[in-house]
């Protein structure tokens, strides 16, 4: 497998009636990569990792993970091979404790034996600082909390590869520092990580590189700074 | 309540059971009491599906009438024992609700639900249609003379109805207790972040649909030897289905406690109604106090006596 | 035993069939298709509506037809006080779905066992000059029974089309199954939008009624036979396609009849069910769907 292709997005098309959200996007990420993903609202971000981690299935092009064709496979095929995400608006398991959210990943997205599982559970609660939470039951969390849960969750799976939707939407600065700051040692760890944000500091500070959809197309990529000085990019956002 | 406990206290109401079936009350009670206790297995049956799982089957007269039907074709066929009628009735309507839920269980919760709904219209067609077990004049069964262990075949049906009821309660129990009752929890919260969480929700959905339909079958496989005259009307009548939707929806559904509490509750108020008032007024107050729980106490009331016992300790 | 003039009849049949199919399922194409509320009470007050015309012929010798008319006013008052119920009690509090199914089914159950109580289970009638009669077109009978259903059908299919078209609540309504935020911007209260659309819902199973009475007796159960069509028609026309319940509606007509004609009446429920398999299996957007 060439490090390039850890995970390879080939030409992506997803249709919804006779609304096109994702016109032939590509993506090529390295493993260990950080890459964040930007565009204006609508432009088929959260449709694209639908499609990558199998909650919804493209209807045109390919996707590779590991050089394995995943394109046919459901979702929690993919989350056993490593595709772990944290979804944009938190979609918590409201009958269960904040614990408990994280025992289904633990126990079902890994293989082998589970010991220690509430110790675990615990453990990534105190990562993203609701280890206070734990027994609380998820519906009664604050948004922000959930959002936090979102990500503890994803992380319970031991993803190689982590998707972040929008998990800093509505955080305090420091908080937003707080999730960078795991993000990078999770990073430091091994896992590829894409992220998905609307807090442009965090995002140009994380990211390796960057690809930025608009209205469903792929209309820049690269470092950073190659993305701030995008002309079209800067249109994409403020209008013609 | 512990495993070792729960063991004991079936092996004690089991006991327990075979004692008042032995003492010979009167006839009515055993008859009465069967029907509770079938009710018993019809709504924990239906909560695994329903309660832990979250996808409602308004269909439990297709899963019960198939049961009691496999046992009329047993008995006809080749006079088979009673225990081979509950292995057969309980395999066909499992293997019935693996077909309804692989033909409907990727699509959205309601068209589940609504396929529940015709397949009972459908299958009363069938069995109407099918003179093999009667047509629409249905089927004489005999009872067997003698019985073991007890004095006569009724008693020893209600023996066999309080231990199938303890076997679909320790089901139901074992598996809300497991990984996979978590792995429903989780389907039934949100399904979408259950499967990308590793939860393989299709083949779950299978197996809650599978082991809620054997479960319906077993109840209706004893049914024959029961009612001695098997007819459509009867076996798939509108009791069961708002009955076994409503016994745990008033119990409460996420705990096996609840079916049990409700079926009990329920079951005992309408027997004794029965007597008194017609059996229409009777649905039509369960139909009431069913709509009352769900909009006020949807907890049901295993639920409301958990949340009174916290604030209480609090 | 097979000929060409079963057959024709057989087709026309279903085709007058599919008309009246389509008058029952357009409250559903609305509630569901357009609300995605799962109301399988619709066809029970579609049979409440077939007594209410029972009673105003029996006592006044109403004709069905403006009895149905006559009493859609209620209907919609019953279905708005339904729909605020619904509100308050589920979709409000973003409650699992299966409490709002479950209330559904409680209401079917009310309703059915209240008609039971009152009417008992024995087939009631109605009685119409044109009723038993019918037009002869070369080898195909039409008779009036299901002639006048179909045609009136059709109309009430065009007056909810040109109502969703062309008035603001009927663009409204269609907006706010899409995107009720939107709705909102646009300065329309999407609960009133939705009260509005679920009240019309209701509404038509006024007319509805009267036209299943027509078709043939009723009697309380009856209305379990046509939860399966009437999802089967909207899912297959495409959700909230008011032109595709019509198309959808007449291809089940059809399918129904020549079930019946060939292998028997007590079969032709079963074909609702298999429409609407072959229907979620094969194309879930439905014929004309969003």
């Amino acid at each position: 497998m060439s490090a390039d292709a850890f995970l390879d997005v080939q030409a992506v098309t997803k249709r919804f009636g006779g609304f096109q959200a994702l016109t032939a996007v590509s993506l090529r990420i390295r493993q260990g990569e950080r890459f964040g993903l930007i565009g204006p609202n609508g432009s088929g971000k959260t449709t694209l990792i639908n499609c990558i981690s199998g909650t919804l299935h493209a209807d045109g092009g390919r996707i590779l993970f590991e050089d394995r064709d995943i394109t046919t496979l459901p979702a929690y095929r993919r989350t056993r091979l490593g595709i772990a995400r944290s979804f944009q608006i938190p979609k918590p398991f409201t009958s269960m404790t904040a614990l408990d959210n994280l025992r289904i990943p633990i126990e079902y997205a890994r293989a082998g034996h589970h010991d220690g599982v509430v110790d675990e559970a615990m453990g990534i609660l105190g990562q993203v600082g609701l280890a206070a939470k734990a027994h609380v039951l998820s519906a009664a969390l604050t948004q922000i909390e959930m959002r936090k849960l979102e990500l503890a969750r994803a992380m319970a799976a031991r993803p190689k590869l982590l998707v972040s939707d929008e998990a800093m939407a509505g955080l305090s600065s420091g908080e937003v520092d707080d999730i960078l700051a795991i993000l990078f040692q999770l990073n430091q760890r091994g896992i590829t990580i894409i992220m998905i944000e609307h807090i442009m500091r965090a995002v140009m500070r994380f990211s390796e590189r960057i690809a930025v959809l608009d209205a469903g197309e792929k209309i820049a990529e690269g470092r950073p700074e190659e993305i701030l000085a995008n002309e079209r990019v800067e249109r994409a956002y403020l209008g013609e | 309540m512990h495993g070792g406990r729960f063991a004991l206290v079936a092996i004690a109401v089991v006991a327990a059971g075979l004692l008042v079936a032995k003492l010979g009350f009167n006839q009515y009670y055993y008859f009465a009491a069967y029907v509770v206790l079938q009710y018993v297995v019809l709504a924990t049956a239906w909560n695994i599906l329903g309660g832990y799982t979250g996808y409602v089957n308004f269909g439990t007269p297709a899963f019960f009438a198939l049961g009691a039907y496999t046992a009329v074709v047993l008995i006809k066929s080749m006079k088979a024992p009673l225990l081979a009628q509950l292995v057969a009735g309980a395999a066909v309507s499992g293997v019935l609700g693996l077909a309804i839920g692989y033909l409907t269980l990727r699509l959205r919760g309601v068209f589940f639900s609504i396929a529940t709904l015709a397949l009972a219209v459908v299958l009363q067609t069938m069995f109407v249609n099918w003179e093999y077990t009667g047509g629409a004049r249905g089927f004489s069964v005999a009872r067997p003379a003698t019985a073991p262990l007890v004095g006569n075949y009724v008693q020893f049906l209600f023996v066999v109805m309080l231990a199938l009821a303890v076997v679909a309660v320790a089901t139901a129990r074992w598996i809300e207790r497991s990984w996979i009752g978590r792995g429903l929890a989780a389907i039934r919260d949100n399904e979408e972040a259950a499967e990308c969480m590793g939860v393989p929700t299709l083949r779950l959905k299978l197996v809650a649909t599978t082991v809620s339909g054997l479960l319906m079958g077993l109840a209706g496989a004893p049914f024959p030897y029961y009612v001695t005259f098997v007819e459509p009307t009867s076996v798939f009548d509108l009791n069961y289905a708002v009955n076994s939707l409503a016994m745990p929806m008033i119990g409460g559904t996420s705990t096996w406690m609840g079916p049990v509490v409700g079926a009990v509750l329920l079951g005992t108020a309408q027997q004794v109604a029965t007597v008194t008032i017609s059996s229409a007024l009777n649905l039509l107050l369960v139909g009431v106090i069913l709509v009352a729980f769900v909009i006020l106490a949807p907890e049901g009331i295993v639920g409301l006596v958990r949340r009174l016992a916290r604030r209480g300790r609090s | 035993m097979f000929s060409l003039d079963l057959l024709l009849n057989a087709l026309v049949a279903g085709i007058l069939l599919g008309g009246f199919y389509a008058a029952v399922s357009l409250g559903i194409s609305i509630a569901f298709g357009l609300l995605d509320i799962v109301n399988i009470a619709h066809p029970v007050f579609v049979v409440l509506g077939s007594y209410a015309v029972y009673i105003m012929n029996a006592r006044f010798a109403f004709d069905p037809i403006v009895t149905g008319v006559l009493f859609t006013p209620v209907f919609y008052a019953l279905g708005v006080v339904l729909y605020r119920v619904y509100y308050a009690s589920f979709e409000r509090k973003g409650a699992e779905s299966l409490r709002g199914l479950v209330f559904f089914f409680g209401v079917l159950f009310i309703v059915e066992v209240s008609l039971l109580l009152a009417f008992g289970v024995d087939y009631r009638l109605v009685e119409a000059r044109y009723i038993g009669e019918s037009l002869h077109i070369g080898p195909v009978g039409l008779a009036f029974r299901l002639l006048v259903p179909c045609a009136v059908g059709v109309v009430l299919t065009g007056a909810l089309y040109l109502f969703l078209s062309k008035t603001f609540y009927g663009r409204a309504i269609q907006a706010v199954a899409q995107d009720a935020f939107a709705l909102r911007l646009m300065g329309a209260n999407p609960f009133k939008v939705k009260d509005v659309a679920f009240g019309v819902a209701m509404a038509t199973a006024s007319l509805a009624g009267a036209l299943l009475i027509m078709i043939g007796p009723v009697e309380p159960a009856m209305n379990r036979e046509y939860i399966g069509r009437v999802f089967a028609v909207t899912v297959l026309g495409g959700m909230g396609s008011v032109g595709g319940t019509l198309a959808a509606a007449l291809i089940l007509g059809i399918a129904e009849s020549l079930t019946a004609t060939f292998s028997g009446p007590s079969w032709s429920v079963a074909v609702s069910f298999g429409v609407l398999l072959l229907a979620l299996a094969v194309r879930p957007a439905g014929l004309f769907g969003r």
